[in-house]
């Protein structure tokens, strides 16, 4: 009886103690809680404007670089101004700096890469997007196409000049034309190759993205595979080829070192395609380390400022086509 | 007998190792309106589209067993002659949106290569637009895009695009589980027009539906056909536990 009554007294108050050390506890937690959250605010405010000042630093270093090639290209603009673009000679020694050969070497190079490398493109966009979608050997195909990609360029360049040199060379012989071996139309080979990737995964996607339901309406109607390619995915992934068409054209402006390699580096106006050239990335490249005066520095920067422009003109187009083609 | 145009002997589909049709035996007499219905998963979808070889257009997906149009096994034609004789309507309207609706028509023709005069491309396109109740609504605006018209309009459309083949069989895929009241029992009135002209199958998973528009009904139930009969019997007197349970609305 003593012993039960010393208990529930003993139990009592040590209920009162817990409950105390409970409220005090309570109130600790929810001091703690407060601070943990303040110190979360804190942490997020320092995460989000760090990501902004990241952000922003890429921003203010785009504006910063077409900033500083207008600047250094002033010189080659007020002395020169529209002589620049369509001067047919090129002679620092001289003192005069018509980029006209390179222009032409530019689109020449490009465009003919681009003329080669689209019925590649668009059958490795069909047959990876329609034909075998799936299975080993299209994830094989899918990664040595992107593997393509990401090859340097350089080494694009050597392989340029020991293997396909060669066998230009032995094909201007026959041709009867002068076997110079290295020119427009090696560069345009050695280019083809190199932008075959982009055309052909966006084309791919592009194609993969065609409604099942519209196919299926096809066949149903009795179409065979080719004919369903034809009237009904091309169609529909025109507009999403022709951007993967532009995209690979802003890679074969601004490629620089493979073309360096094996354009021939002559700043004459290209009378074939089998002649020797420039293009306004390779006179940089080759040029840039022997600009000793201020003038002739600051044509190469202004050629320089129009690539910038024109491949970004591209880009850009190239982006608004594919958002207006996904968001439809 | 003379009277069946199809009819699936011991047919068996697979998805890769997944059993989905499990011997389906049933005989399709002309100018009926066969109704396949059943809860969704039980492969009714899938029969149907094994009837003009859709199904094997699905990567891993295979058959067995014989499906005979006019005594005459669909499996041993070519796929793209078996489509011509049986036409396909799908669950969602699905007109080609670079098309008009006039190209709509008879884009069966242009898909596969047909070249024909332009008085007969007329006449083609207005008989079954005609046919599919839709000449009326669209005979002024033939050469606008078909995404223009309503749901139920552009589902008439793609009847009128399958029709234009003048096909023997068609195959209708809940042609009316994306559209309205209206504009489904505008559908069901035509399906009733359709049937002196073809043989139509179509899949639903509305009993009324199924009730209202065949004049024999399929009841699918697991990938197994467990009964078929003429629809008033079926829906009066069923004669199977699992489509009592069903019509009754205890499963679905």
């Amino acid at each position: 009886m003593k012993f039960s009554f010393i208990k529930s007294r003993d139990s009592r108050s040590n209920l009162l103690v817990r409950e105390i050390s409970y409220i005090a506890k309570m109130d600790v937690w929810k001091s703690i809680k407060i601070k943990r959250t303040f110190r979360q605010i804190r942490m997020e405010k320092i995460f989000r404007s760090s990501l902004v000042l990241v952000a922003l630093s890429i921003l203010v270093l785009v504006i910063a670089f077409l900033f500083t090639l207008i600047v250094q290209s002033m010189p080659s603009i007020k002395a020169l101004g529209f002589s620049f673009l369509f001067g047919k000679t090129w002679d620092p020694v001289a003192n005069v700096y018509g980029t006209y050969p390179f222009l032409l070497g530019t689109l020449f190079t490009s465009f003919l890469a681009l003329i080669i490398s689209i019925p590649f493109s668009f059958s490795i966009a069909i047959f990876l997007g329609e034909y075998y979608p799936r299975g080993w050997f299209s994830e094989f195909l899918k990664n040595s196409i992107e593997l393509i990609a990401a090859v340097p360029s350089v080494i694009y360049g050597f392989w340029g000049l020991f293997v396909l040199v060669p066998i230009v060379r032995s094909m201007e012989l026959k041709l009867g034309v002068t076997p110079y071996g290295i020119g427009i139309f090696t560069s345009s080979l050695i280019l083809a190759i190199m932008i075959i990737p982009y055309a052909a995964s966006l084309g791919r996607e592009m194609i993969r993205m065609v409604p099942s339901s519209l196919k299926e309406a096809a066949y149903s109607l009795g179409a065979t595979r080719y004919e369903v390619i034809k009237t009904v995915i091309l169609p529909y992934s025109k507009s999403g080829l022709f951007a993967g068409i532009l995209l690979s054209l802003g890679r074969a402006l601004g490629e620089t070192m493979a073309v360096t390699m094996v354009i021939g580096n002559t700043s004459i106006i290209p009378k074939s395609i089998f002649d020797p050239g420039n293009t306004m990335a390779s006179v940089i490249a080759n040029e840039f380390t022997e600009a000793a005066s201020t003038l002739y520095l600051s044509s190469l920067i202004e050629l320089g400022l129009i690539l910038f422009l024109v491949t970004v003109l591209i880009n850009l187009i190239g982006k608004k086509i594919i958002k207006r083609f996904t968001t439809d | 007998m003379e009277n069946t145009i199809l009819k699936a002997i011991d047919f068996d589909a697979y998805f890769g190792e997944n059993h989905v049709v499990k011997k389906i035996n049933m005989e399709i007499p002309k100018n009926n309106v066969v109704a396949v219905m059943g809860p969704s998963g039980c492969g009714k979808t899938t029969f149907l589209r094994c009837i003009n070889r859709m199904h094997e257009l699905i990567e891993g997906a295979t058959t067995k067993g014989k499906m005979m149009l006019n005594n005459e096994d669909v499996y041993g034609m070519h796929p793209i002659f078996v489509r011509h004789k049986i036409g396909m309507v799908f669950q969602r309207p699905n007109p080609f949106p670079n098309l008009s609706i006039y190209d709509n028509v008879i884009a069966g023709y242009k898909l596969n290569g047909m070249k024909i005069a332009k008085r007969d491309k007329d006449i083609i396109v207005e008989q079954s637009l005609q046919k599919a109740a839709l000449w009326n609504e669209v005979k002024d605006s033939l050469h606008k895009k078909g995404t223009f018209l309503s749901g139920g309009q552009q589902q008439r459309l793609c009847i009128a695009r399958a029709i234009a083949m003048e096909p023997e069989v068609l195959l209708l895929d809940e042609p009316t589980s994306a559209l309205d009241p209206i504009s489904t029992s505008n559908i069901e009135v035509l399906l009733h027009e359709l049937k002196n002209n073809y043989t139509i199958i179509i899949v639903t998973h509305n009993m009324q539906q199924a009730g209202r528009v065949s004049d024999k009904t399929a009841f699918f139930y697991m990938g197994e056909l467990i009964e078929y009969d003429i629809t008033k019997n079926m829906f009066t007197n069923p004669q199977d536990k699992r489509t009592q349970n069903y019509i009754t609305g205890r499963f679905s």
